[in-house]
């Protein structure tokens, strides 16, 4: 059975960065203060460089803007979004933690049914820190939370869990709904606290929101690319997706799970649903495509690293999905880049480039 | 057309709660006399109700009772819903407690009682359901000389098999109503219900749950050709206070009780295994009925129900059923208070346990299965699964040969009493 641990969740303070993508003000962390304070904040300036983005006293902070971003990566620069939030996935690229937790800047502290504020960073870290179920679905959830564990019928052997790679928050008041959802339901607020974290099952993909979203860096951080979105590009609001269905396709592959429910977070501003709509528009026609093919994807045994993963999955979006329209095509390339800049910016401690992952059985 | 009066409309939401009502002699006489007229009109004139009546004293009251004859005491004449049939097993004497407390949500529907063969007791009901025991002799007249064993826990089965609804909704002897987070009891009819009449999203994992719940949608980025969803056939309910855990975790955990109460309902995704819980399901009988079967024994099975794994088993079958044929599999919501009354006797079970070998050898097996292409039927698709079985697992255990063996026995039981036609 699952032996939950009652001793105090580690503050892991020097294994976990915050990024943070921001185009407006950074406000919105004097509210987050009593959690975040202890950690290091990596903030990516989206939009123009020569604003100044104002970072409330005392967080101990690093911020890159666009030309950070092109003075570090060079020609690489250009698989980084700009004018969207996806520029964020740089701030997964130069952190050096293990942990990285991104969330967005409306989002505050929200309340659990007792009233008490919710550290959403905590939670997201137990998550992190318990394994996933993804073989077998457990009915009363983590079977790893104090007061719960594995129902009857639950194989023994499947007890241990495996490594949790991906902790996928949720969120209160405004819900992320697409704009036809908004369009038709513009009062609707997500008013339920559903008091569960799960493990989402081998196989089963699913929609990963950037809002609230904490992941290991170390076992998955290469899958995390949120895609090409913003300026010049036929799509947005489509970048977590991208990063999500690429990440559960690795996971699955190398026996990691992702985890999604607890924690939630107050989110404040809704988005207008005419320009998520214009942004939309490409993805809701062609995420009919991306399902199917996400669904169908089958990685060689040999690929037993992320980036080696991932690098595969880019080949096969430019085989598949380059007929669905072009823009495939240059988002392959620009995943290509991607890694090749993860890597120049994340050598391999010491040598040959070891499998990350758990180890193979 | 005139709206209902304020007055009409407190009369009919006295009414709905008659049967709770302790004193009626406060009322005028004419207020009790019309809502006397509107008791017996929508059938709700039990023993208790009646008697309620007649202790206000009210004179036009005691009089209509004897112009109709009403008699005492009364078999309710209730409108029953034609859709839903309630079975329980009986495996202790005294169900008093039980359906007292399921009254208000269990009065509107027939209730079929299976009272476990093994049972030398007589059982105690109290009166005012629409209600039918079917008792061992029931079940050998019925069904003559069968190879499944109905004693224990199978005996429910019978009740599936017996039911001519679409929908069955069965409940452990030993679970009251439960109270959600506002308070308020928990109606396990109308949430079995609202799981299996709205659809089932199989296909893609929505994370904020069920999308049909009033209150929330399909997120971003869930693709818009999966949002019709599917039907969903079978419904899994939760416990609180005294969890659906194994011997070992019983005894190892006997103080730990479920006070989370997650107020969810979603969709087992396509391919996803999951344990079904028998203590707490309702299923569309219609369709998945060949599917729900006593097929798995352990070889020392008993009264408890971590003695158990035939729900497992079946919940196994069927969802690699519903999984092949595009039906859907919820599970949440709703809650049943599962009481301690076997708790401590966990211990004693974990002598000659035999579950953890059986999951283990069950588990590779579930998990690559797939059925053919060509079985399009539920009855098809158990009559393939049971080969199967019998191909792969019985080598391994015979315990598994004699689930084949059942689940075949099944197929016929049901074209024999159970299919509408039958």
């Amino acid at each position: 059975m699952a032996s939950a641990s009652h001793a105090p969740t580690p503050l892991l303070k020097d294994e976990l960065d915050i990024v943070i993508p921001t185009i407006r003000n950074l406000d919105f962390l004097e509210m987050w203060r009593p959690f975040f304070q202890p950690y290091h904040l990596i903030i990516v300036q989206d939009g123009d460089p020569s604003k100044t983005i104002r970072v409330p006293e005392g967080f101990d902070y690093e911020l890159y803007n666009r030309n950070d971003i092109n003075r570090m990566l060079g020609p690489k620069a250009s698989c980084i979004s700009f004018k969207d939030s996806a520029c964020r996935c740089f701030g997964y690229m130069v952190s050096k933690k293990k942990y990285i937790y991104t969330i967005d800047d409306d989002c505050f502290v929200a309340k659990d049914p007792s009233g008490k504020d919710i550290n959403a960073l905590e939670q997201h870290i137990k998550n992190l820190l318990s394994p996933s179920t993804p073989f077998f679905f457990n009915t009363l959830y983590d079977p790893y939370r104090v007061g719960a564990d594995f129902v009857r019928g639950y194989p023994f052997s499947l007890r241990e869990g495996v490594p949790t790679a991906v902790s996928h928050g949720l969120w209160l008041n405004i819900p992320d709904y697409d704009a036809p959802t908004q369009l038709v339901k513009p009062l609707e607020r997500n008013t339920r606290y559903v008091d569960a974290i799960l493990t989402i099952p081998k196989g089963t993909l699913f929609p990963m929101c950037g809002m609230n979203l904490a992941f290991d860096r170390e076992l998955i951080g290469p899958a995390m690319y949120f895609g090409l979105m913003g300026d010049g590009q036929p799509i947005g609001r489509y970048d977590d997706m991208w990063a999500g269905w690429c990440t559960k396709v690795i996971t699955d592959h190398l026996g990691l799970g992702v985890k999604t429910g607890l924690p939630y977070i107050w989110h404040s501003k809704a988005s207008n649903p005419f320009v998520n709509l214009k942004k939309e528009y490409n993805g809701i026609f062609w995420q009919e495509e991306l399902i199917p093919f996400f669904q169908s994807v089958s990685l060689p045994k040999d690929a037993t690293t992320v980036q080696k993963c991932y690098l595969e999955l880019a080949k096969q979006v430019r085989a598949k999905l380059g007929k669905v329209d072009g823009y495939f095509n240059k988002l392959a390339d620009s995943m290509v880049t991607w890694i090749e800049a993860w890597d120049e910016l994340n050598p391999p401690k010491g040598g040959a480039p070891t499998a990350n992952g758990p180890p193979k059985k | 057309m005139r709206p209902p009066s304020l007055l009409s409309l407190t009369l009919d939401s006295a009414l709905l709660r008659i049967a709770h009502i302790a004193d009626l002699s406060h009322l005028p006489d004419h207020l009790v006399i019309d809502l006397f007229r509107r008791t017996l009109s929508a059938g709700k004139l039990t023993e208790k109700v009646l008697k309620l009546f007649l202790a206000t004293g009210c004179e036009e009251i005691i009089l209509a009772v004897q112009l109709l004859n009403i008699k005492q005491p009364l078999v309710p004449v209730l409108p029953t819903n034609s859709e839903v049939d309630i079975v329980i097993a009986a495996l202790q004497p005294n169900l008093t407690t039980f359906f007292e407390a399921w009254r208000p949500f269990f009065s509107r529907f027939h209730i079929i009682v299976i009272k476990d063969p093994d049972m030398t007791e007589d059982l105690q009901i109290p009166t005012g359901f629409d209600l039918k025991v079917y008792t061992k002799s029931d079940i050998n007249g019925v069904l003559g000389a069968s190879s499944i064993n109905f004693s224990g826990h199978s005996c429910r089965y019978f009740g599936y098999l017996v039911s001519r609804k679409k929908y069955v909704i069965s409940i452990d002897d030993n679970c009251l109503p439960a109270k959600d987070t506002a308070g308020s009891t928990v109606d396990v009819v109308a949430q079995h219900m609202a799981n299996l009449k709205t659809p089932a999203t199989p296909f893609f994992f929505n994370t904020l749950y069920d999308p049909y719940r009033k209150g929330a949608d399909f997120v971003r980025g869930y693709p818009f050709s999966l949002r019709e969803g599917v039907e969903c056939m079978l419904s899994c309910g939760l416990w609180m206070h005294n969890a659906d855990y194994d011997p070992m975790t019983h005894v190892v955990k006997r103080n730990q009780r479920n006070t989370t109460y997650v107020d969810a309902v979603m969709t087992v995704p396509l391919g996803a295994m999951l344990p079904v819980s028998g203590i707490n399901v309702a299923f569309n009988r219609d369709v998945l009925g060949p599917a729900m079967f006593p097929g798995l024994r352990l070889r020392n099975e008993g009264k408890h129900r971590w003695d158990t794994l035939e729900d497992i088993w079946n919940g196994l079958c069927a969802k690699v059923v519903c999984d092949s044929l595009g039906y859907g599999v919820k599970t949440g919501l709703p809650y049943v208070m599962r009481s301690d009354a076997e708790a401590g006797k966990a211990l004693e079970s974990l002598k000659d346990w035999e579950g953890v070998k059986i999951m283990d050898d069950v588990l590779p097996f579930f998990q690559s299965l797939k059925l053919s292409r060509t079985a399009v039927t539920v009855d098809d698709c158990v009559k393939e699964l049971a080969g199967i079985v019998r191909e792969k697992l019985g080598p391994k255990n015979a315990i598994f040969t004699e689930a084949a063996d059942a689940m075949v026995e099944w197929n016929n039981l049901w074209k024999a009493h159970g299919a509408q036609n039958a």
